[in-house]
């Protein structure tokens, strides 16, 4: 079956999107990805879609949502390299995607990821300090 | 084929001669139009008239038979209208043949005052009818060029220029409509792209009045722009228009408002990590560009 790869680097899940997305691809991957986030124990995931030309309400939905499980999941979710088409066509679909972090390219989004990530490490590393203090 | 029409075809060459004296004598734009080139119009258009199939009538214009002449016209008149002539100077075309088709009726039926009329009316008809269609393609030629002018402007005025590395602003003048909006759009977005930058400034000093469809607009460009990853800020709000969004209750909370471009430039520059600093003069004065103070 037609899967989309999930690739690791270290803490970070990486998925590139190179093929249209169907609705049932996409939910594929919203299975797989969450599985593979508790796996590898994932801190950050950045889907790049640079690729996607074509966009329908159902896909922006599940990237919503995918990204919604992964924070559940305690990892954040950046999407990266939107097209102009793919974003005008969501904004006219009337979704915003409130919940998505997004990035211009992948290296921006690892940027981003990196910072976020590394804030948390460290603020939960202060709260287990003060706890033991 | 009606009878005036066989009279032009067996008067051709003096019809032709006569009114070509009279395009030359009328008032006309030498300017824009030489001789020769009129010449060929006029031995063209006649000979469209003369050369019709046997069964066609002039009563219907609209007829087959008629479509190279109207075509012919039509061209001309396009052609005429981007060069500059007026809608009656182009008219006066057509309708100066009509005193040269006079002079042939009187010759062939001036005996007979019935059929001289009838003639008469019937030429009179024909060529008001041909005049009509020349106005109507000069004043789609004109409607084309401004079709065209208009598709120009559009491109001109959204000009998406880089202000830093990574940052490009969009200055917006004139009134927003939807079709405008939507190139505005595009480009903002295609922008972004291509410089990969992480800040578009949208300045709306130029902009002159703000209504509730220009404000969705605005809020559909700088959603688009957060998708694809850059951050938008919305600069060169006027105390008037501030007031209009307040009042019909348009929600700009989300966005980041400046008043001046200057503002949303140094917010931009501040995200991005860097700063402006006055140069000491002293130094300045040494390091700057070599035009100096």
């Amino acid at each position: 079956m037609e899967r989309i790869p999930i690739l690791r680097m270290g803490n970070y899940l990486l998925v590139t999107i190179q093929v249209d997305m169907h609705d049932k691809l996409a939910l594929t991957l919203q299975d797989d990805l969450t599985n593979r986030i508790i796996e590898a124990n994932a801190k950050g995931v950045l889907i790049d879609i640079s690729s996607l030309e074509i966009v329908d309400s159902f896909i922006g939905r599940t990237l919503a949502n995918i990204a919604s499980m992964a924070r559940v999941l305690d990892a954040e979710t950046v999407v990266v390299g939107m097209q102009p088409a793919v974003a005008i066509t969501l904004v006219e679909l009337g979704m915003s995607l409130p919940g998505i972090r997004t990035a211009l390219n992948v290296e921006s989004g690892m940027e981003y990821l990196r910072e976020t990530v590394a804030d948390h490490e460290e603020s939960d590393g202060y709260i287990g300090d003060s706890t033991e203090d | 084929m009606s009878k005036f029409l066989e009279a032009i075809q067996a008067n051709r060459k003096s019809i032709l001669q006569d009114w070509t004296q009279r395009l030359k004598s009328v008032d006309r734009r030498r300017d824009l139009l030489d001789d020769r080139e009129l010449d060929t119009d006029a031995k063209n258009v006649l000979s469209a008239i003369a050369d019709v199939p046997a069964e066609t009538t002039p009563d219907d214009i609209n007829a087959a038979g008629w479509q190279p002449l109207k075509e012919l016209l039509a061209n001309l008149s396009v052609l005429r209208a981007a060069k500059g002539f007026t809608p009656s100077e182009t008219a006066i075309f057509v309708l100066s043949l009509k005193p040269s088709l006079f002079t042939v009726a009187r010759q062939q039926w001036g005996k007979d005052a019935g059929e001289l009329f009838l003639e008469i009316s019937a030429i009179n008809d024909f060529l008001d009818k041909l005049a009509l269609h020349t106005t109507d393609s000069y004043i789609h030629g004109r409607d084309q060029v401004i079709a065209r002018q208009q598709e120009e402007m559009l491109e001109l005025s959204t000009p998406v220029v880089t202000l830093w590395d990574g940052i490009v602003a969009l200055p917006l003048i004139g009134t927003l409509d939807s079709a405008r909006t939507q190139v505005v759009m595009e480009s903002l977005l295609q922008a972004i792209v291509q410089t990969n930058s992480r800040f578009a400034i949208i300045d709306i000093t130029g902009v002159p009045t703000v209504d509730t469809l220009v404000a969705q607009h605005l809020l559909k460009t700088i959603t688009a722009a957060r998708l694809m990853g850059a951050e938008c800020i919305l600069s060169g709000i006027r105390p008037q228009i501030a007031q209009t969004i307040v009042h019909l209750g348009i929600n700009l909370e989300d966005v980041i408002t400046k008043s001046k471009l200057a503002d949303a430039f140094r917010l931009a520059l501040e995200r991005s990590g860097r700063k402006v600093v006055r140069v000491d003069k002293s130094n300045g004065a040494n390091t700057m560009s070599p035009r100096g103070v």
